[in-house]
């Protein structure tokens, strides 16, 4: 009896293990403890957005308006923190938290409600989250000196030797993993996404099932906009654009089908982290950091091909002697 | 042949009924699929319902679990009206079902799996992985499986994913267990102990409904019987007052010689010679001879490699090895564009999905293979395909509004009218029906079948892929039965009989000689 | 049921009047209600030159759009075509440095466009991967390379007679470009509408399994759709890199999404099935008007792609919401 742990997450491991070999056999300063710790601090937002992202293609469904959401909550937040820059970090918190989840539910109610392909819907809402940043403040950019102290600081604050945007990525991985493999919801993002019908016989409405998956993705992405505004001390309309692409990028990397009811939670952060190792590790080896995108490209399609031979669907296996092969 | 068996209830001293359903009808979009039924459930015992594909089995499985509401009648537990309005419902009642269709999923783990929808709970409301393993455990060690409940699903076999299926529905405490052919895909060792555990819930009181085609286990362990034929109860009662040939002929039922077309049974040469068609998993060794003018039946259980066998001569699947002749030649089939390129055609058994494309019209469905003769230079001719449109849905006697109506919009036999009729327009040498009257209605099955013959008159080779024993034995020129994947019987035309078809098809000994 | 006659008739409505109650026809209502609003918004609106330069806004993303149509009917979506627009220009601009001549950029622009079309169908027909995931990845791919070779550098130098595609004017007002749209715009509204092939796209849209148990030759159709799209994208980034003088590797970056916006509004089913060349037209015209007259307006690009995303939803709703209505 084969006993796979988790087999996608533990190849994935392993090639961010030999990434990190490379590098540190000629740049041993990479794998320093406190440069994997800022690579790690680099890559929460993108760890962040994935873990909702992957929820929602857990329920073949796909949310292009994260970043847009981001960018929407984290200007949001910003002009909150102009006119009242006395209010409490928690507050801020839980009304980007709380903003961005309204945002994912609207995506969740067009997808339930009227039947419109996630995609049409999340390209809409994309556009239109982004227009709406322009509305509040014709194109004006909220700087660092506007923002209160407090605001900036937060997300630097350092805890136990870690910033707290670290710490929110870690909580969030741990949270989720709990809600993915020890809820009845968490299961049912599994059963909605991988086998709709059965899911129906299961007693799961597959629709309201959809919808929370964006209601996540909506607020983790909208708690992502005020760490991300006020880690960078900027908000402007094109915050984070394009970021959408990298989300999807880092799901499927980290072995989300993009068919439906396969991802893990571990597997989404391998993913993020593979990519931001990437990113981070660049220039340090002294590559131009212009061969980034073309190397998480072939990354992508690479996963891409890994899955796609991992998940071939077997047929009725007849014959007895198949049977006992098997 | 008629046979109408009413052995009297009482005889067998009938307790009773724990569940009853009476006056149970469902009808769909232009089928009646149950009409005016019922059926009755005692505490410890075993009913076995019986009846051909397309029965109503599976559909009275369903309005039991609470899949399907019926249009009409009751559901009685211990004398109380019930209503099952979703699968929870039935669940809480007490109704618990092993399905036919596998409703498991592959990312999950087995002891998930068991306890999706009612899981233990711990602290915080969060699922008690402990405790839901300690109890797969139990329920899976109760029926003898050796499976890790942690196990992911879709590291199992086929044999060890239906026992996870028996789980699932053992998980609820169930005063009804229904099992939907549960021995179909078990070794004969795992049916053995399937039967310790069909004997264990009687001994616990809970009322079983088994449904099956195997007639050696229906007799091994069920009380009662209760047959049912085109989705009406035709007979019911105590299975030691009953004998296998009278319950083949309720199930069988009607007066086959009647219904089907007069056949002059005179065939050509050969025209399609297949050798040594081999699958890696679902087939095996498939070899036979075709000649002009002839109906060659495949008959078998549900799950006998029939239609597997049928898709890859239509070059859908691929093989590992087996040729095929047409007209002597040897032709290379890798795709449905080559299989119809040499003449053979294939109208699968799922319309819906494989048959029509139901969003677009009558005509372009019918042209669809042809266009290469109705268009100039790849240019469509609009005129060309209504012209061969209409000649052949009038062959047919298709029933429509009007040749651009979307096919979805047509009742299932004029769906299938549309599928043979696109066909017969490329003129092929061989045409493969694969359950060419499922669930169409009984004036359209006879127009079908006199088409059929028809089509064999004026000298096309048809094979006929059928599940129901009267469209077997009242068409077919030549039967060959498969059983697991393999050619296990040829009969002529004199041997074919319902009583022969079902031996060989479900392997009972006695009878095969 | 009329059981009198045998004979069934070819059609009960005539094309008149199906196409009247059309997509398309609400779809012209909506870019005729724009074009009188925008003439009476702004004197600037109705003259010819304005109206001109306004065509630039669409020609190049409509000319992508024609092909991800049909690509998107037949069931699959290509999101790799910016990044296509950017490696062809790149190699364009390289070729500049090698002093290759404008016919030579040309063939360029247009084999890489090919080349890289055929790498996608490969990947998804050949492999059988799902197109959205594969495009995202050769959508880095494609792009990447060109960051590579460029970095933050500009390619320009563009030979003077190079400049026609994307600057030049056929007659009076009417542009290269503009005629070039409606050369393609009639091309594949053939393709889609009265071929053999056209008839297999919508065919494995509506059911691939029905189609390929139909005898469709299912992998060839698609992969021909992707060359034709990675064609296309060549045919843009040769118009573009002409109107522009210069490449950059950010060049066309996010057009992706718009032109599936495009083809959306235009009508086609994302889902794959259905749809038309007239409505894309038709949506190419309105996306094109709507920026040109918020600008006219004074009104930022950025709020045009609200009333897009707006109008992409509500089209899509509207229709929805009425027959939930009607129960």
């Amino acid at each position: 009896m084969k006993r796979i742990f988790a087999s996608r997450e533990l190849l994935l491991l392993v090639a961010i293990a030999l990434v990190l070999g490379i590098i540190s056999s000629r740049f041993p300063a990479f794998i320093t403890l406190s440069n994997l710790a800022a690579v790690f601090n680099d890559t929460s937002p993108l760890i962040l957005l994935a873990i909702g992202q992957m929820i929602v293609i857990l329920t073949k469904c796909i949310d292009l308006s994260v970043a847009a959401n981001l960018a929407l909550t984290g200007m949001v937040v910003s002009l909150i923190n102009i006119s009242a820059p006395g209010l409490p970090i928690i507050v801020t918190l839980a009304v980007a938290t709380g903003f961005g989840a309204c945002l994912g539910m609207f995506n969740g109610i067009l997808v339930w409600k009227l039947d419109i392909p996630p995609i049409v819907v999340t390209l809409g809402t994309m556009t239109i989250f982004r227009g709406t940043i322009f509305l509040l403040t014709e194109g004006k950019w909220v700087n660092s000196h506007e923002m209160s102290d407090t605001f900036k600081a937060f997300p630097r604050t350092e805890l136990l030797g870690l910033p707290v945007l670290s710490w929110f990525a870690i909580a969030a991985v741990i949270l989720f993993t709990i809600v993915m493999t020890r809820t009845t919801l968490g299961r049912a993002f599994y059963a909605a996404g991988g086998n709709p019908h059965a899911a129906t016989y299961a007693g799961i409405n597959v629709g309201r099932t959809q919808f929370w998956a964006f209601t996540i993705s909506g607020a983790l992405a909208g708690l992502t906009g005020y760490l991300w505004v006020s880690r960078f001390a900027v908000a402007y309309v094109d915050v984070a654009g394009g970021f959408e692409l990298t989300v999807v990028a880092a799901c499927v990397i980290g072995g989300v089908s993009i068919m439906g009811g396969i991802g893990s939670v571990p597997g989404a952060l391998l993913g993020a982290l593979f990519l931001g190792i990437i990113a981070n590790a660049l220039p340090v080896v002294n590559i131009s950091p212009f061969w980034q995108m073309a190397i998480s490209g072939g990354a992508i399609i690479i996963a891409v091909v890994l899955n796609a031979q991992a998940n071939r669907t077997k047929g009725r296996v007849i014959l007895k002697r198949a049977e006992h092969a098997t | 042949m008629q046979l109408e068996l009413r052995p009297d209830v009482s005889n067998a001293a009938a307790p009773t009924p724990l569940l009853s359903l009476s006056g149970v009808t469902k009808t769909f979009p232009g089928v009646r699929a149950l009409s005016d039924v019922s059926l009755n459930l005692y505490p410890g015992k075993v009913t076995a319902l019986v009846g051909e594909n397309g029965a109503g089995k599976s559909t009275v499985v369903k309005v039991l679990t609470g899949i399907y509401q019926p249009d009409e009648g009751d559901i009685r537990i211990d004398g109380e009206a019930l209503s099952f309005p979703t699968p929870q419902s039935a669940e809480t009642a007490g109704v618990t079902a092993i399905h036919q269709e596998t409703v498991l999923f592959d990312e999950l783990t087995v002891a998930e799996n068991i306890f999706l929808g009612h899981a233990p709970k711990g602290r915080f409301g969060l699922i008690d992985k402990t405790a839901m393993a300690t109890r797969a455990r139990e329920i899976l060690d109760g029926i003898g499986a050796k499976i890790d409940p942690g196990a992911t699903l879709k590291d199992l076999g086929t044999a060890n994913k239906h026992l996870v299926a028996i789980s699932r529905a053992l998980s609820i405490d169930a005063r009804v267990v229904i099992m939907d052919e549960p021995t179909a895909a078990l070794s004969q060792k795992e049916i053995e102990e399937l039967y310790e555990l069909v004997e264990s819930l009687k001994a616990q009181g809970k009322a079983i409904l088994f449904i099956s085609h195997k007639f050696d286990e229906i007799f091994r362990i069920a009380d009662f019987y209760t047959v049912y034929r085109d989705g009406q109860m035709v007979g019911e009662g105590a299975i030691i007052d009953v004998s296998e040939p009278e319950l083949v002929k309720l199930m069988v039922g009607r007066d086959v010689s009647q219904i089907f077309p007069e056949r002059d049974h005179n065939v050509g040469h050969d025209i399609l010679e297949v050798a040594g068609y081999d699958h890696p998993t679902e087939f095996a060794d498939i070899g036979f001879t075709l000649r002009r003018g002839e109906i060659l039946g495949f008959y078998g259980l549900v799950g006998a490699g029939r239609s597997e066998f049928m898709q890859a001569l239509f070059g859908i699947t691929r093989l590992s090895g087996g040729t095929v002749r047409i007209d002597g030649a040897p032709v290379s089939i890798a795709s449905p564009a080559d299989a119809v390129a040499s003449g053979i055609v294939y109208v699968p058994e799922d319309r819906g999905k494989q048959g029509t494309i139901s969003a677009l019209p009558i005509f372009q469905n019918v042209t669809l293979p042809s266009l290469a003769r109705t268009s100039r230079k790849g240019f469509i001719r609009l005129a060309e395909e209504f012209k061969l449109a209409r000649e052949y849905t009038e062959r047919l006697d298709l029933r429509a509004a009007s040749l651009d109506t979307d096919v979805g919009n047509l009742s299932g036999g004029n769906q299938q009218k549309v599928v043979i009729a696109k066909w017969l327009a490329t003129q092929p040498k061989v045409i493969i029906l694969d359950e060419p009257t499922k669930g169409i209605d009984i004036g359209s099955k006879a127009a079908v079948h006199e088409f059929m013959a028809e089509l064999a008159a004026q000298g096309l080779a048809v094979i006929m892929v059928s599940s129901e024993i009267p469209e077997i034995v009242g068409m077919s020129d030549r039967v060959i039965v498969m059983r697991e994947g393999r050619i296990v019987a040829e009969l002529a035309r004199d041997q074919i009989t319902p009583e022969t078809l079902v031996s060989h098809a479900a392997g009972i000994r006695e009878a095969a000689q | 049921m009329t059981t009198t006659t045998r004979s069934i008739p070819d059609r009960l409505r005539s094309p008149l009047e199906r196409n009247l109650k059309s997509w398309e026809s609400l779809l012209m209502l909506v870019a005729i209600g724009i074009f009188i609003a925008n003439s009476f918004a702004s004197p600037y609106f109705l003259n010819a030159w304005n109206l001109s330069d306004a065509t630039f806004n669409f020609t190049e993303k409509a000319m992508i759009a024609f092909a991800m149509a049909l690509l998107i009917i037949s069931g699959e979506i290509d999101l790799s075509v910016a990044a296509i627009i950017a490696l062809a220009s790149t190699a364009m601009g390289a070729a500049v440095q090698a002093g290759v001549g404008t016919e030579g950029l040309v063939l360029i622009g247009l084999a890489v466009g090919l080349a890289c079309g055929a790498v996608n169908g490969f990947l998804v027909t050949g492999l059988g991967l799902p197109s959205i995931v594969v495009t995202i990845g050769t959508m880095s791919l494609f792009r990447g390379i060109s960051f590579i070779v460029l970095g933050d550098q500009v390619y320009k130098g563009y030979p003077a007679d190079f400049a026609f595609f994307g600057q030049g004017y056929v007659w009076w007002v009417i542009s290269f470009e503009f005629v070039l749209f409606a050369i393609i715009a009639v091309i594949y509204a053939v393709i889609l509408h009265m071929t053999n092939f056209g008839r297999a796209v919508y065919a494995i849209g509506n059911n691939a399994t029905g189609a390929l148990f139909s005898g469709i030759r299912m992998g060839r159709v698609k992969f021909t759709l992707f060359l034709l799209t990675g064609l296309m994208s060549g045919v843009a980034a040769v118009c573009l890199t002409s109107r522009l003088g210069s490449t950059r590797p950010s060049i066309a970056f996010g057009w992706e999404l718009e032109i599936v916006t495009m083809v959306v509004l235009g009508g086609v089913n994302i889902l794959g099935g259905s749809g038309s060349i007239p409505g894309v037209v038709i949506a190419a015209f309105v996306m094109g008007l709507v920026t040109f007259g918020l600008g006219l307006l004074n009104v930022p690009g950025i709020v045009m792609s609200i009333v897009i995303g707006a109008l992409l939803i509500t089209v899509i709703a509207l229709p929805r919401l009425w027959s939930m209505w009607r129960g």
